[in-house]
C-alpha cells in the first residue's frame, strides 16, 4: 500500500546523503552517552543501529528527530540543522519510540486522528489514513478499543501506524519488534520493506540480529557511545567471523586441546558452549570433528550475532 | 528543546491550540462527570455556609452573608479548576502517560505544549466558574449587571493559577509533592483570601500580606465587585485602589508566571 510521501526510485537516490553526523556528542550532565560519532544515512536505505543496552542508540535517534538537543558536533537532516530547523525536520520524520506513549485518554482510532492533528492534517484525510493504517497493521477490529485493552504487540503496531500518519520520508523506529510474536514481527518487517520500496529512508535500532540482517542495507554497531564498526551485514560477517562457526559443548580438556590444535582460531565461551571462529575454517573444522568423535560438536553458518558478540564482548550491560 | 536557545521569550504559534484541543476532547468525552463537582459543590457551600452559618452572621458590609460568600465561591472555583488541572492533571500527562513526549516528536515544540496546557487550565477555570455563576444566579445572589465580565477575569485568573501550578509540576519529583503547595498555599488562600471571611476583619499586616502575595485575594475582590457590586477598604487602600491593584497584580504576575512555567518545564523536559 502507498503510505509514504516519498516516491522516487531507490536507484537514483542511492548516493544522496540525507542525514549527516559529524563529531555528534551527547552528554547528560557529565555522562557522555554519545561520544563524537560520525555517520551518514543515504536516501532510501535502511540503516540499523545495533548495540548493547545503554550503548546510546536511543540517544542518537532522539537527536535525529529533534527530541534531544545536540551537546556538541553537527547533525543535519535533509541539509537542515537539527537545532535550528526542528519543525521542518519533524514534519518529514515519523517516529516510533522505544517506550509506549500512546494516548490512554483516547481510543485506537482517535489516537491516530489526534496525532494527525499535531501535523495539521485535515480531519477527513486523517481518518482516511488512519483506517488504511489500522487495516494494514491488522488493528481495524480494535479501532474503538481503549489503549489499555490492547496487548503489548498491538500497542507496538499502533505506535508504528501512528509514526506513518504524516507520510514521512524518514521513518525512525526504536526497537520496532520488541515484545512482538513471530506473526507481528513479520507484519512489521513487511511494512518496513514496503516503505523502503516506496523510497522511504528507515533508521531502526534493534537487539535482534536476524532483524538487522533481514532489513538493513547497512548497520552501525555502537558501544559505549562510540561507533565501533559499520558495514553491510553479510560483509561484516565475512570480515569478522568468516563463514562457519564450530560449536562445542563446554569441557575443560576439549577447550585446552582446541587451543593447542588451532592456535590461530578465535575461541570464545558462551555459557556452556565453546565457539570457534576461523578465517579459513574449510576442512579444519571437519578434521576436528573426526578427531573428537566422542564430543558433541557441530558446524553452522556464521551470522551477524557472532559479529555483534565478538565486537561488543559477552559482558551483560547495565 | 529544539527551537533555538534556552533563553528568551517562548516561541508560540497556533500549534498551541492543537494541544488545547487534545485536552478539550478528553474533557468532552466525560463532560457530565467534569461538570458535576462544579455544580454540586457551590450548592453545598451556599447551603452550609450561607443558610447555616448565615443565621449567626447576618450581614457583612450591608449584604447578607450568603451573598457575600457567593463571589468568593466563584473565585475559589477559578483557583481550584486551573491549579489542579496543571498540577495533578499535567503531571499525569507528562510523567505517567508520556503525552508530552509524544507531542514533542511532532512539529509542535515543548513551549507550545506547555502553553496549550496553561490555556487549557485557564479554560477549565472559566467553564467551572461559569457553572458556579449559574448556581449563584439561581440562588438569586447576583446583583451587578457586570457579572458576565467575571468570565474573562476567570480566564486570566485561571491562567495565573495554571502557571503557578505548572511551576510546581516542573519542580515536583513525584506526584505526592503536590501536597505541599496544596496545604501550604492553596488551603490558606481558600480560607483567608477574602472568600469566606472578610479580609477587613483580619489585622492590617495580614491584609497587606494577602494583597501583596496571595493571588486569590485579587480574584475574589474582582469577583465581588462584578457579582455583587461591593468591595471594601483593604490594607489601607480605598476600594478603587484595591480594584486597580487587583487588575495590575493579576496581569503582571500572570505574565511572569506564564514565562517562568514554560522556562521551568522546558528545563525539565528537554534532556
Ligand atoms: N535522560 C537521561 N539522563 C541521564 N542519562 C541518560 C538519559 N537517557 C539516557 N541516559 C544514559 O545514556 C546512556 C545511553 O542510553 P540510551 O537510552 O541511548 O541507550 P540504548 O542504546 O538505547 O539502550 P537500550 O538498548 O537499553 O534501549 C545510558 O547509559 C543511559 O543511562
Ligand atoms: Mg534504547
Amino acid at each position: 500500500m502507498q503510505i509514504a510521501g516519498a516516491t522516487a526510485s531507490v536507484n537514483t537516490m542511492a548516493s544522496q546523503v540525507l542525514i549527516k553526523a559529524r563529531n555528534l556528542t551527547k552528554r547528560y550532565n557529565h555522562f557522555t552517552a554519545v561520544d563524537h560519532i560520525n555517520f551518514e544515512v543515504y536516501k532510501g536505505e535502511c540503516v540499523g543501529f545495533l548495540g548493547p543496552n545503554g550503548a546510546g542508540k536511543t540517544t542518537t535517534v532522539r537527536m535525529i528527530y529533534c527530541f534531544s538537543p545536540v551537546t556538541e558536533g553537527e547533525l543535519t537532516v535533509a541539509g537542515m540543522n537539527v537545532s535550528t530547523n526542528s519543525r521542518e525536520i519533524k514534519r518529514m520524520v515519523g517516529v516510533a519510540p522505544q517506550e509506549d506513549n500512546l494516548d490512554p485518554d483516547f481510543t485506537v482510532l482517535k489516537n491516530l486522528q489526534v496525532y494527525a492533528r499535531y501535523f495539521d492534517i485535515p480531519k477527513a484525510e486523517a481518518t482516511k489514513r488512519a483506517i488504511t493504517l489500522l487495516e494494514f497493521f491488522q488493528l481495524e477490529e480494535k479501532q474503538a478499543s481503549a489503549i489499555n485493552e490492547l496487548s503489548t504487540g498491538m500497542k507496538r503496531r499502533l505506535i508504528l501506524a501512528r509514526a506513518l500518519i504524516n507520510q514521512p520520508q524518514i521513518l525512525i523506529v526504536d526497537e520496532p519488534t520488541t515484545g512482538l510474536d513471530p506473526q507481528g514481527r513479520h507484519i512489521v518487517w513487511d511494512e518496513i520493506r514496503s516503505l523502503l520500496k516506496q523510497g522511504v529512508t528507515v533508521i531502526l535500532t534493534t537487539h535482534y540480529m536476524d532483524e538487522a540482517a533481514a532489513l538493513c542495507d547497512r548497520v552501525l554497531i555502537i558501544d559505549n557511545g562510540k561507533i565501533i564498526e559499520t558495514g553491510v551485514p553479510q560483509e561484516l560477517v565475512k570480515k569478522h567471523v568468516g563463514e562457519d562457526v564450530l560449536e562445542v559443548s563446554y569441557d575443560e580438556d576439549v577447550l585446552k586441546t582446541l587451543k593447542e590444535e588451532l592456535p590461530e582460531a578465535h575461541i570464545e565461551i558462551f555459557g556452556d558452549q565453546i565457539r570457534v571462529f576461523m578465517s579459513q575454517p574449510h576442512g579444519v573444522f571437519e578434521h576436528i570433528i573426526t578427531k573428537f568423535s566422542g564430543v558433541n560438536m557441530s558446524i553452522r553458518n556464521a551470522n551477524l550475532e557472532d559479529v555483534f558478540l565478538k565486537l561488543t564482548g559477552r559482558k551483560l550491560r547495565e | 528543546m529544539t527551537t533555538s536557545s534556552t533563553s528568551g521569550l517562548p516561541k508560540l504559534t497556533y500549534h498551541v491550540w492543537t494541544v488545547w484541543r487534545r485536552n478539550f476532547d478528553v474533557f468532552m468525552k466525560t463532560w457530565h462527570v467534569n461538570f458535576l463537582p462544579s455544580l454540586i459543590e457551590p450548592i453545598l457551600y451556599l447551603l452550609a455556609f450561607g443558610f447555616g452559618l448565615g443565621t449567626f452572621v447576618t450581614e457583612i458590609e450591608g449584604i447578607s452573608y450568603i451573598q457575600w460568600i457567593a463571589p468568593g465561591l466563584v473565585a475559589i472555583t477559578v483557583m481550584y479548576g486551573s491549579f489542579f488541572e496543571c498540577t495533578y492533571g499535567s503531571f499525569v500527562r507528562m510523567y505517567y502517560q508520556r503525552t508530552f513526549d509524544a507531542i514533542i516528536a511532532t512539529p509542535i515544540n515543548v513551549e507550545e505544549v506547555i502553553a496549550g496546557e496553561l490555556l487549557w487550565g485557564a479554560t477549565r477555570a472559566t467553564f467551572n466558574s461559569a457553572i458556579v455563576l449559574a448556581v449563584v444566579a439561581a440562588f438569586g445572589l447576583i446583583s451587578s449587571p457586570l457579572f458576565l465580565v467575571m468570565l474573562p477575569v476567570a480566564f486570566f485568573g485561571g491562567l495565573l493559577f495554571a502557571a503557578l501550578g505548572m511551576c510546581f509540576t516542573a519542580l515536583a519529583p513525584n506526584i505526592d509533592f503536590f501536597n505541599y503547595p496544596t496545604f501550604l498555599l492553596i488551603t490558606p488562600m481558600f480560607l483567608i483570601s477574602n472568600t469566606f471571611i472578610p479580609l477587613a476583619t483580619f489585622p492590617s499586616q495580614l491584609q497587606t500580606i494577602a494583597l501583596a502575595v496571595l493571588p486569590l485575594t485579587h480574584v475574589a475582590d474582582l469577583s465581588r465587585i462584578l457579582v455583587v457590586g461591593k468591595v471594601e477598604t483593604l490594607g489601607g487602600l480605598s476600594p478603587e485602589w484595591v480594584l486597580i491593584l487587583a487588575v495590575f497584580w493579576i496581569a503582571i504576575v500572570t505574565t511572569v508566571l506564564f514565562i517562568l512555567a514554560i522556562y521551568l518545564m522546558k528545563r525539565k523536559l528537554i534532556k
